[in-house]
This record gives structure tokens, sequence and C-alpha cells, in this order.
């Protein structure tokens, strides 16, 4: 299995992400943000940072990339894609999940080991985890304050869209401690916290963070149309 | 860097010279020799200014002089210190790990056969007073230039921070700027912020300590190098555009009168694209990796005039220059302000005319500005060395040898004059003052010096670092040090720590340096891993008062005999000088950091107490003597508000013992837990320790004459608290007498959730989180909501998902 | 209303990373006339009675720029441009 991961000018955790993706089992492939194409990857992650600066809108510059019009259809197609905190806020503004991440609420860039609860478990990225599990995972950023109007969250909370919230303290202000969400399909998934971070003792405050990818591994091998459907 | 540092000025203008519609050139300079000239406003003395007409043969021009001005200011030129930091070299010790040391843009360590690793501290203290965010985010984007010129991918920063009394209003405006600055530009950078320090003193009311270091890592023959070799070879100018950043007292020189033009532009504030330092960090890595470069400086403080003259003085070439292609971000700069700017995120690179167009190339991918600004030119054929020759718009406007910019600045022995109130003082000794006795005064006590600015919880501060990009975090503050993995199949790694105790060091600078060194070599060595370099940051007041240069000569002196003692050498630094108000300096506060290498990170010694793993608890042993000595101790500042006596005693061969103990038991796995006792002794040590995971202590003091007091709140040198699982007891307390090193059972870790001495007091890790955890969010602001219950256990909770390796669609391999 | 608009922008001299990056961003929308972006902010501040400008001025020197680094100019909103 081939997971993509995407470097936007800026990107940081694009690393993490592909050395999570490795020890998950899968094989790491970076993709480049102005090469549109997708090498035949099985799933894409859009990794933390702070693309192309960052300085409008987290997300509203790297929305434009070469690599996200492929990334974009491909989705609509069915292919997971998983959007870590920058890659959430970049899934946003390419409207591939509802929703704006903004500025914390208290105002400061916050890292932190953080409680959530896994809630949706039927999505690509989170089939390995039991609905109420709860999880540890480090948090950092600046903008990863989930705000949408009251019909979207009703929507997303009626159809089971939302895939973890923040227990034991919500580090932003989040609406309704929402810490990730799904589309319709459940093959695209945002994440503020950092799953990639979350991989190996020495470096991690749990392991926790590897069921993601463990997960897009599971859903890819029990589901050879999605597999081997979008190249 | 400090106003004063910088001459008032700092840039002369071209409009100075009268009568004259184009810049002042070497021509003009030529015919109208006898002019006046600024040179005092820019701030040289009478006798630099004759120095640089006899090196001319005329007088400078208006470009001339303003470089003049800048490489030979205290910043630039090192003219106070220079007869001081010598001793550095002087008296290193042996040690074949360097690869480059002082005079580099920063020192070069060798950690395995293959890998290197660079680390450098600097100050950025004064910009960051007059605008906190930005001066302490250039801070950063400055030193990491420093590490990646040398060849190295950084990879960490950390930072050194002190400031005004925690209640001045001027604190509120100074520091969280301050912090979201390192936050702002470092988390953008992508690099992990793994430790410093946050100290708190009326005595940096105005001149708060803004210092930021930095490490890289390289394979050794990517080292790279500053000389500007090879005649022919291409000057590229790469990264940003040049702006009016940190110039533009142009005017107010030009005029005689302080008019409502000149009063507008005063010099600008360098603003920091940390996206741009990306892009300038990923586009250096690609050039150094396909062997583009041939020489490379970053271009700091003094801008391109820095840069040019000591790439071409260090190779001893000559170099051509055309000013009008450095790409500009205002058309209307005048050749000087150009050769001025401090504009960030730029570098220098010395490239081969063949491979110019593959720099070009990779800037483009980048998305870097990469422009051919001038050549180097050759030596004289007597082996004189080259000339720098600078025109705009074919008006020569500076023609120098480089090396006299570079090299050859005034150097001065300043006077120097133990200041009369050292003795008076040392008579004031904190061991007479009032101490509690009672259990419950000692109870209060203990929760009143944890919740006290200097002691309290940082987390308000650290939670707006990124700690955890790039993955190779091991540990990161509140630890003793910070460790990163570096090789992650070998698991070779290093530990980083900086301290410093401007208290300590206005007592008896010589031995307030000592302790600085020894604190960092202490912290790293209880991680477990073994201290190999030494960086600096020298902080004083100004170097024209006789009182500062004695406190600087003793902290020199200091840290030159303590790194030869420990076998640590230094390997570079900085000098921050002129810190100070009016008259009165701050506390002379030299600041170490203190390298260390791990051969493997796993076994590296966290300051936790780990849920025990059997009953009873893991035992406590105090390594070192603990003495009467509260001479400024943080309690003597806190309960009494009172600075006096002498600091207490250092003993180098004892912290090499105890670091000798600490890297054995990591290696054979004696310990669970360790830390390093400073500020605030053995009680500050217990409330991290216990507090980290949430694990209880129940504390026992020895009959040896201490009261329960002095083993709470001395603080002794040479110390450190370790947990010791049962079992392993009898092998640590021997590996401790095999190195001399004196050991005193405390008590254990307990299952309870509390802080027990007995006989004294018991306070529940609650009542202690909610002491120490509030005090700065109740100063600065921000989440009212209390943080989160750390993570209970020190081990790693289990996997939450398995994958069957039967998976349907073929194996899957097992997590690595 | 008694409305004063504020607009802070950085001096010409000093860096904007922001309007940079947009400047940056616009020819992959195509766009490819434009030399310069400058972004800045705009403060709307309502007064319960008269616009004052005096105050506003105060207001805006004190705590919605910073001297280092902008500038800003403030106005009166007038009732049209209020409708529009």
């Amino acid at each position: 299995m081939r997971i993509g991961v995407v470097t936007f000018p800026g990107s940081l955790d694009d690393g993490d992400a592909a050395r999570a993706a490795r020890i998950a089992g899968a094989e790491a492939v970076r993709l480049w943000h102005g090469d549109p194409d997708l090498h035949g990857v099985d799933a894409v992650v859009l990794p933390g940072g702070f693309s192309y600066g960052d300085y409008l809108r987290c997300g509203a510059i790297a929305r434009f990339a070469p690599v996200m019009e492929s990334i974009i259809d491909a989705a609509r197609g069915g292919l997971p894609v998983l959007g870590i905190c920058n890659g959430f806020q970049v899934l946003c503004e390419a409207h591939l999940l509802p929703g704006a991440l903004t500025r914390n609420q208290h105002l400061h860039f916050r890292n932190r080991d953080q409680w959530l609860k896994v809630e949706a478990t039927n999505t690509a990225w989170t089939n390995g985890f039991t609905p109420g599990q709860e999880i540890l995972i480090p948090v950092k950023n600046g903008e990863g304050c989930f705000v949408a109007d009251t019909k979207t969250l009703d929507a997303l909370e009626a159809e089971g869209r939302v895939i973890a919230r923040y227990i034991n303290g919500n580090p932003n202000g989040s609406q309704r401690d929402i810490a990730g969400i799904t589309n319709e399909a459940g093959n695209v998934v945002g994440i503020m916290p950092h799953p990639e971070h979350a991989v190996e003792a020495l470096t991690g405050p749990s392991l926790d963070g590897l069921g993601f990818f463990t997960s897009v591994l599971r859903s890819l091998a029990t589901d050879g149309q999605l597999a081997g459907g979008q190249q | 860097m400090t106003t004063q540092e910088k001459p008032s000025g700092f840039a002369a203008t071209d409009v100075l010279v009268s009568g004259s519609d184009g810049p002042d050139t070497v021509e003009q300079a030529q015919k109208t020799s006898d002019e006046l000239q600024p040179y005092a406003e820019l701030g040289l003395k009478d006798d630099e200014y004759a120095k640089i007409r006899e090196i001319l043969g005329r007088r400078p021009t208006a470009s001339e002089l303003a470089m003049y001005s800048i490489m030979w200011s205290e910043h630039c030129s090192y003219k106070s210190s220079k007869v001081h930091l010598k001793q550095f070299s002087e008296k290193a010790p042996q040690n074949t790990r360097m690869l480059a040391g002082i005079g580099e843009n920063a020192g070069v360590v060798q950690i395995s056969e293959k890998l290197a690793v660079t680390f450098k501290v600097e100050s950025h203290n004064h910009p960051s007073y007059v605008e906190p965010y930005q001066g302490a985010a250039t801070g950063v984007g400055g030193i990491v230039r420093d590490i990646l010129a040398m060849g190295a991918r950084p990879i960490a920063v950390m930072d050194p921070l002190r400031f005004g009394a925690h209640d001045h209003p001027d604190t509120a405006r100074v520091l969280p700027g301050v912090v979201a600055g390192i936050g702002g530009y470092g988390n953008c950078l992508g690099l992990p912020n793994i430790g410093g320090e946050i100290v708190f003193d009326p005595c940096y009311q105005g001149n708060p300590l803004v210092n930021a270091l930095s490490i890289g890592v390289l394979p050794v023959e990517r080292l790279q190098k500053k000389e500007a070799t090879g005649t022919g070879n291409i000057v590229v100018l790469l990264g940003a555009r040049t702006g009016r950043d940190g110039i533009g007292g142009v005017s107010v020189l030009a005029s005689a009168t302080f008019d409502e033009e000149a009063e507008q532009r005063r010099p600008s504030v360098q603003v920091g694209d940390p996206f741009m330092e990306k892009l300038l960090i990923e586009s250096c890595l690609e050039l150094y990796d396909a062997g583009l470069v041939s020489g490379i400086q970053d271009l700091g403080g003094a801008g391109l005039t820095c840069a040019l003259t000591e790439t071409a003085a260090a190779a001893g070439t000559g170099m051509r220059v055309w000013l009008e292609r450095v790409p500009l971000r205002e058309a209307s700069m005048s050749p000087t302000e150009i050769l001025a700017s401090e504009s960030q995120e730029r570098m220098l690179l010395i490239v081969t005319p063949e491979n110019l167009d593959a720099v070009l190339q990779v800037a483009e991918k980048w998305g870097v500005w990469a422009t051919a600004i001038g050549e180097v030119t050759a030596a004289s054929t007597d082996g004189t060395p080259g000339r720098l020759v600078i025109t705009w718009n074919d008006h020569v406007v500076v023609d120098v040898p480089p090396g006299s910019l570079a090299d050859d600045g005034p150097v001065y022995q300043r006077p120097i004059r133990e200041p009369n109130d050292v003795m008076l003082l040392q008579a004031d000794r904190a061991e007479t003052l009032p101490r509690p006795s009672t259990g419950d005064a000692l109870r209060e006590t203990v929760l009143r010096m944890a919740a006290s600015p200097n002691l309290c919880d940082k987390t308000w501060v650290t939670e707006q670092y990124d700690r955890y990009v790039l993955g190779n975090t091991i540990l990161a503050q509140p630890e003793d040090s910070g460790v990163l993995r570096i090789d992650e199949e070998t698991g070779l790694g290093v530990a980083l720590s900086v301290d410093g105790n401007g208290r300590f060091a206005r007592l008896d600078p010589y031995e307030g340096a000592k302790l600085a060194l020894a604190e960092a070599y202490r912290n790293v060595a209880v991680t477990g891993a073994e201290p190999v370099a030494v960086t600096d940051c020298l902080n004083f007041g100004s170097p024209e008062d006789p009182h500062v240069m004695w406190q600087f000569a003793e902290a020199c002196r200091a840290l030159a005999d303590g790194c030869l003692e420990l076998g640590t050498p230094v390997t570079g630094g900085n000098v921050s000088f002129y810190n100070q108000t009016g008259a009165a300096a701050i506390h002379p506060t030299p600041v170490v950091g203190v390298l260390g290498v791990f051969d493997d990170v796993a076994r590296r010694v966290p300051m936790g107490f780990p849920r025990p793993a059997k009953a009873g608890g893991d035992l406590l042993f105090l390594l070192g003597e603990t003495r009467v000595e509260l001479s400024g101790s943080e309690w003597a500042w806190v309960t009494h508000g009172h600075l006096g006596g002498r600091p207490p005693k250092v003993d180098l061969a004892a912290e090499q013992a105890l670091g000798k103990v600490m890297a054995q038991a990591s290696k054979s796995g004696l310990v669970s837990a360790a830390h390093d006792l400073s500020d605030g002794g053995l009680a500050q040590v217990l409330v991290e320790s216990t507090l980290r995971h949430g694990v209880g202590a129940k504390v026992t003091f020895p009959e040896d004459g201490n009261s329960p007091f002095v083993h709470l709140f001395s603080e002794s040198a040479g110390r450190a608290l370790v947990a010791v699982p049962r079992g392993h007891d009898k092998a640590f307390l021997a590996l401790a007498a095999e190195h001399g090193v004196p050991v005193t059972p405390l008590g254990v870790t307990s299952e309870e959730a509390a802080l027990e001495v007995e006989g004294q007091f018991t306070i529940p890790l609650e009542e202690l989180r909610t002491a120490w955890s509030s005090t700065l969010r109740d100063l600065f602001g921000g989440p009212a909501e209390q943080p989160p219950a750390p993570v209970t256990s020190g081990e790693v909770r289990s996997v939450t998902l398995e994958l069957s390796p039967q998976a349907p669609g073929g194996p899957i391999e097992p997590p690595a | 209303m008694a409305r004063v608009v504020v607009d802070v922008m950085l001096k010409p001299e000093i860096l904007d990373p922001q309007g940079q990056a947009v400047a940056n961003a616009l020819p992959r929308l195509g766009v490819t006339d434009v030399s310069s972006v400058r972004i800045g902010r705009r403060i709307e501040i309502d007064f319960t009675g008269e616009p004052d400008l005096d105050r506003a001025r105060e207001i805006a020197d004190k705590l919605l720029a910073n001297p280092v680094i902008e500038d800003f100019e403030i106005r009166v909103e007038s009732a049209a441009a209020e409708v529009a």
C-alpha cells in the first residue's frame, strides 16, 4: 500500500507523516505541490505546517496548488485523504469538508498532549478504533478553532460525521469540542491534533496515532475497489 | 546587539556629500579629502576615523564610512571583549571532536564517524525590547541562519529569556510579545523548541535578555566554509529582497535639526518572514547536497557589508560587486542603505560560473530570489589580499581592503576595576536571615516558593512552542535538558541545556559564571548524556564602565578555566554589551549552553517520577553534598528580597564525578528518574518530579546536622535527586561509591498523590499543582481553564489497533 | 451612527510577508498585472454620541497601531458610505 504525503512550501510535518505511514506498514510516497501527478498512491495525507506561510488564511493559498486539483478530483472519486492540522485547513478551504478553522479562542498557539474521544469509526481513517475510545494525541495549532453555522453543525452530528471530540478540556475553543470531521462518503477526514506525533514510544505521549494509518491500510485492504480505483 | 552597540545613526547617507547629485564616490573622496564627515554620529572615535583615512590614503566615501562604522562596532568587531575571549582558545582543552570553532558562524562538533552537530547561542536583547514580537522572531531567524551557514540542517531551538519584575506593567508588554515571536517564527519554521529559561528580576527592567540557541546536524563532509575562494567565482545573494530594515537614521543625520520628516524616519524595525527562511533552508540544503556551493555566509546584523567583507577577507581574495543588481523592496534605496540593510532571510553564496545556472534553478524551485551580484577577484601578484570594489550604476562607491573591515578593527584593553560594593555585598549573607522552622511554616514556604515567578510552571510559555515537529524530540521542557534523536537507525542523539544565574554572577562573577557552566553541564549529565562542548552568550552592561568590564573579565576567565577543567571547549557564542539603563547595568549574566552526546537516546533519564513498578515505590537518593548555602538563592530573593553573600561553592571535579555516575547508571538502566538540583533546591525538584506524572513521594531527612529547611532550600551545586527501582539500589550505591559521589537516602516514591516530608508536612499533589501552575496564567492571561491532567504514567500505553497480518488484500508489514 | 474608521497599515518600508504571499499567489489564479499587495487592518469604532476624531486618534495611537512598525489613518464614516 502506498500513502502519498504532500509537501507544500511551508509544510513541516510531512516527514513525520511519512514516518508514521512507514511505521504503520505502508510505503510513503512524497508528492510535490507543483506536480499534479499523484503517482498512483492509494491514499493521501495533507500534513501539518504553514503552507505558503499561511499569511492570508490558513490553507487558502495551498488549495490552489496543482497537486490539489488532482487530489480534489480523486477525493470526490473516493480516494482516502487525511488532512492533519494545516491539511484539515486546506481541506476546508477546498470545500472537501464543511466549516472553517479560525484563530484559537484564547489567541495563543497551543501545543499540548490532548485527550480525544473517537466517535465515527466508519471512515477510511478511523475504522480501527472503537466508538467512544479515548486516545491521547498531541495538538499544536494557532488556528484550530473549528467553526460552522448551526445548520452545518447539526447536520454533521446527525449524519455521524464528527470523528473525534476534545475531552478533558477544549484546547482552542472549537464549536461543540470538535477535533475532526469526515465527508459524507467517509473517505476524507480532517483532524486538528497530530496522529503522526503519537506513533513511537520514544517521541510521543502514546501510540494512539498509529490507529489512523493502520485504519486506512485496513480499509484499502478490505475494499479492493477503493484501493485500486483511484489511479 | 543593543542600541548603544550600534552607532547612533548606523548608516551615513550619500546625501551628506554637499553639492553632488549622485552618490559619494571614491573619485569625489579623493578630490574632497578635507570634507567634514559625521563619523562621531556613526559611533567612530577620532583615532578610529584617523585610522580609516590612513588605511585608505584618503577620506572614506559615505558608503565606506558606514561600512567601517558597522564593522568596527562593538557588535561586529568584539573590540572590547576580544582580549578576554581569546582565553577560550588559549585554554581550550584537547578535543578531537571539534571540526570548527570560534570565529566561524558556529562551532561544529563531530558526534559519530559520519555526523556532526553545530550549535550556538546568540542575543537579540535590545530589538526585543523595542518591538518584542519581531525582535524575538528575528533573533530566532538569525541564529538559525548561522547554523544553516555551516552546512547543517537546523533541528531545534531553545530560548533563555530574562525579563523585569513579573508584576511590572512593561513586563506584561514585553513577555507575551517575545514568547509569541519565538513561537511564531520557530513554529512556522518547523523547528521544535526543546528548552530554555524564563527568569524574572527587576535588574532586567528595560533590558530584557532574549537569547536564542539553535542546533543543526550535518554529514561531516557537508561542512561549509565562508571563504570566497576562486578568482572568477560568482557572488550570489539568495533569499529575500533587500529593504530598509534596521536602517533609516539617514535623514536624521543628514540634517542638523530634527525636523518632522526626520522624526518619521526612525530606524525601522526588522520584520521576520519565517516562511521565506524555511524556503531558504530547503534551498541551501539542496544546494549543499548537490555540491553547488563553494562558500557561504549568512547575512546577519551587519547585512551585506559584513558578508562581503568577511567572505573576501577569509580567503584573502578581492571582490567586485555591482550593487544595482541587488533585488530591492524599495527602488529608491541608496548604495549605503543597500550595504547597511539588515533585511532578514538572506544568504551570500560563492559559486563557480559553471554551477550558476543550477543554483538559480534550485532557487526558482523553492521560490526564493537568487541574483548574481558580483565576482571574486584575485589577490595581488605580490601576495597582498585583493580589494573589495563596489559600484552602483557605474559609480565606484567602495574600494577597500576587505581585511581592514573584517579583521583589523580596533581592539581595546578597557580599564577594569572591581566594584567597591562587592565586599559589602558579599558580607551581607543570606545564611543569617530568619528561616521557617515548624512543619507548617515549611509547608507554607514550599507552596509559596513553587508559586513564585521563577520557580512556577512555565507551561503558559512553553505550550506556545511546537516541541513535536520533526518527530525526534525525546525530551523537551520542563525536563533538565532537551534531548534529540539524530539517527533513527542507531538512536544516536544529543542533549542540550542552557543555564545562567545573574544573581550568583552579581555576587561573584567568577564563581557565578562557573556555576552557570556547572549547572548546564549537570543538566546534560543527569539525562545520561556525555557533555562534550560549550557555547555561551555573555550578557553584560557597558564595557566603558570599568566595574562592568571587571565582571566581564572575571566571567571569561571562569568559563575558560572551567571548560579546560571539564574538557568541554567553548565552540562559539556571542557577547552582548550595553545592557543597561542609565548608570544601572543588569546583573552580569553569562548564559552557558552545554551539548552532550548519547550513543542511544533510548537510555535517556527523564526527570519525572514514574509510577513505581513495585510495591513500596522507587528509592530516592540525593547525590552530592548539601551545605548551608542560601546566599543568592531563590528562597532569599522570594522571601526576603535579599541578594548578598557568596554564591554556592562550585567543584567541577565533583560535577564530573556526578556525570560519570549518571552516564553509567543510564547505560546500566539503574535509575528511573533523575533531576538536577539548582534554583529552589530540593524542594523545587520534589515539586517538579512529583507533578510530572502525578506520582507522590515520602521523604525522610537524615540526622546530619542540617535542618529540614536547609535540606529543602539550600542551593548547593553538584547535586541531583535520583529514583532507583528496588533491586537496583545495591548496584547504584556501589557505582556512586566507585566515583566518590556522596549518596544520601531520602525516602521513596509513593502511590499516594501527595508530597510528604516525614515529621514536617504533607501536601496533596492537587494543592501543589494549583499553587505551581496558576502563576503565569494569572499574570499574563490567556486560557482560563486548567490544563489537562498529565499522562498518569511514564510508561507507554498499548497500541490501539493491531492490523491482522492475515488481512485480506495481502500481507502488511508489522509495525517497525 | 457615529462611526470612526481606522485603517492601520504597515509603514511602507516594513516588510509585509502577508501581502507578499498573496501577490505571489495571484499568478496561479491567472492574475498577472498586479505588482504589489499590502495588507492592513480596518477597525470600526462606534461612539455613543458625536464621532470624536481626537479621541479616535488617541485610541489608534495608543492601542490599535504599533507606532514602531505601523501607520494609521482615521476618518468619520459618512452616512452614505454606511448605506452603501
